[in-house]
């Protein structure tokens, strides 16, 4: 399902999010089951299919990662279900030290300093890579295809960094 | 979704925890990553010069069955050639902590470690 085409979005990975919302909004009261309720059963079916469509479709496309990735799947280039290991050393080394300095926070005398910081940090690197991205997929060779599943590879650890990140402020909390 | 025992074992008392010195020679490390749950899992090998694996450790961020997983390898990988440490494989690992179906990842994470500090190894050591 290509749900650029469901939403009549054009297919790249800048998207206006106003613009998807309102027509998420139509299409969701276009196939209200209530519009279905004295239709054919398979009719009714079809609409009930295309409802779920609209609704994967939304979320796949509201959020950056889950946008790239599909972004990325049209063209080609699937990597949401691949179970290889992530092997950039480099990369991997930073995501440690990263992941100790989290581990730090709980027994600090003022934590919430750490986790400013933590936050700041992981924001920025986030950011920095979300342009990366961006520019990648805006080129649509495959070469760079390839360059773009790599940065979204490495955002998934930024994704997990900062849940662990907002656990860790929680529980500071209590 | 429940925890083997000898998951629960592995994670609640992990064996080989922590790192060698960097600058070690006879030492190598195998970092790998899993995007997918964000799990970072660092295994290092101590090597003498038979080639036989004296010691290893690891430092695992993860969920318990990754944990689990590398903390095993490095119970196993010890007393090992290099040669018979690549052999292990993640089937193994999984049927030994009786990993469920969406853990097996978790023991693929484990195998490419090792081969992950192998080749770091072979690398260094021109091999």
């Amino acid at each position: 399902m290509n749900y650029y085409q469901l939403f009549q979005l054009p297919a790249q990975f800048d998207v206006d999010l106003t613009e998807l919302g309102t027509r998420y909004l139509a299409l969701q009261k276009q196939f209200h089951p209530d519009n279905f309720a004295s239709a054919s059963e398979r009719d009714r079916l079809l609409a009930v299919q295309q409802a779920a469509n609209i609704n994967d479709g939304y979320h796949s496309l509201k959020q950056p990662l889950l946008r790239a990735e599909h972004l990325l799947a049209l063209r080609g280039v699937k990597i949401s279900a691949e179970q290889r290991s992530f092997t950039d050393t480099v990369f991997l080394l930073q995501q440690m030290e990263l992941r100790e300095l989290l581990a730090e926070i709980a027994d600090a005398p003022d934590p919430d300093t750490l986790i400013d910081d933590a936050e700041r940090q992981i924001r920025l690197q986030k950011k920095q890579l979300l342009a990366t991205l961006s520019a990648a997929l805006g080129h649509d060779t495959h070469e760079q295809d390839l360059a773009a599943a790599d940065i979204i590879r490495k955002l998934k650890f930024f994704f997990k960094l900062e849940q662990e990140l907002e656990f860790i402020a929680q529980q500071t909390q209590d | 979704m429940a925890y083997s025992n000898k998951v629960i074992d592995h994670y609640e008392n992990p064996r080989n925890v922590g790192a060698f010195a960097k600058d070690d020679p006879t030492v190598a490390t195998g970092m790998v990553g899993a995007p997918a749950c964000g799990d970072v899992m660092k295994l290092q090998i101590k090597v003498n010069e038979q080639g036989i694996i004296e010691d290893a450790k690891f430092k695992t961020y993860g969920c318990g069955s990754a944990i689990a997983s590398s903390s095993l390898v490095t119970e196993w990988v010890k007393g090992k050639s290099l040669d018979e440490a690549a052999q292990i494989k993640n089937t193994d690992i999984a049927q030994e902590l009786a990993l469920p179906p969406v853990k097996i990842h978790c023991s693929i994470l484990a195998e490419d470690a090792i081969k992950a500090a192998i080749a770091d190894y072979k690398q260094r050591h021109g091999s």
